[in-house]
């Protein structure tokens, strides 16, 4: 599934806005995943997942910038995301069940965030766009 | 049985009293068939579904939009009792309708989504939960007797 220029366009100018708040989505965004989906603290044994925490926060920064490089190089996120491709695949090795769970809840952080911005037009765009990351996160998988 | 917790029970009802049933509906449904365009497989007597535009503006979404929200409120009317509450829909989705489960879950989703940009902060990870609860035993409940 591969992201039209309508949709990269899309995806480039809500990221405009989203990156003003991005360290506090993504802490968000691991708070809803980790609230609704618990099975997906199992990869965080040795974090401190509470409400506010400093590697909550962390974290939540690291994986929005990951995506803003994404959104940077959104002609090439296979390149742009390369070593976090093996990262993933090699050493982290997350199920790829759980991109799609933490996509859904980047999606209602935005949404819940950006209300009016969030029309359905730019929903699918991002939906396709995260859904491009995933895909480049866990190729390598096998 | 599903066991609700009294926190769960009350975080559906409060954000479910302040919902517009006809306008959520209606939203969820068009979002469903524009995110995830292939689910318009099993609408194609609905008409024009060309666009956004006009997915939105279909009144035959918007009228199905608000048919499946309102049966959702029976659910949230019945959390203790929601496989009885659904006692012929299961049927009806697999014999009559043919439609694939996993578009329950999609649009359980969504539905999800449309709640989190209408409420907001108030719509917190512990709600979210309640909710992602609720949408999973429905669509539960209406794929069981698929075969």
């Amino acid at each position: 599934m591969t992201l039209t220029q309508a949709e990269k366009a899309t995806v480039v100018t809500i990221w405009a806005k989203v990156a003003t708040q991005a360290d506090a989505i993504g802490a968000e965004s691991l708070e809803r995943l980790f609230s609704s989906y618990p099975q997906t603290k199992t990869y965080f044994p040795h974090f401190d997942l509470s409400q506010g925490s400093a590697q909550l926060r962390g974290h939540g920064s690291k994986v929005m910038n990951a995506i803003g490089e994404a959104v940077k190089h959104i002609d090439d996120i296979r390149g742009a995301l390369a070593k976090l491709s093996e990262l993933h695949a090699y050493i982290l090795r997350v199920d790829p069940v759980n991109f799609k769970l933490l996509s859904h809840c980047i999606l209602c952080s935005v949404a819940a965030r950006y209300p009016s911005d969030f029309t359905p037009e730019v929903h699918a765009a991002w939906d396709k766009f995260l859904s491009s990351v995933s895909s480049v996160l866990t190729e390598k998988y096998r | 049985m599903v066991h609700w917790s009294a926190e769960e029970k009350q975080l559906i009802a409060s954000v479910w009293s302040k919902v517009n049933v006809a306008e959520c509906g209606a939203e969820a449904l068009a979002r469903l068939l524009i995110v995830y365009p292939w689910t318009q497989r099993v609408f194609a007597s609905f008409g024009n579904l060309s666009s956004p535009t006009a997915i939105i503006g279909n009144p035959k979404v918007r009228a199905h939009g608000k048919k499946v929200l309102t049966s959702f409120g029976e659910a949230v009317k019945n959390l203790d009792n929601i496989k009885v509450t659904y006692a012929k829909l299961p049927e009806l989705h697999c014999e009559k309708l043919h439609v694939d489960p996993e578009n329950f879950r999609l649009l359980g989703d969504i539905l999800i989504i449309v709640l989190a940009s209408h409420f907001a902060r108030d719509f917190t990870p512990a709600c979210q939960f309640a909710w992602q609860k609720l949408v999973g035993v429905v669509a539960h409940a209406l794929a069981r007797k698929y075969h």
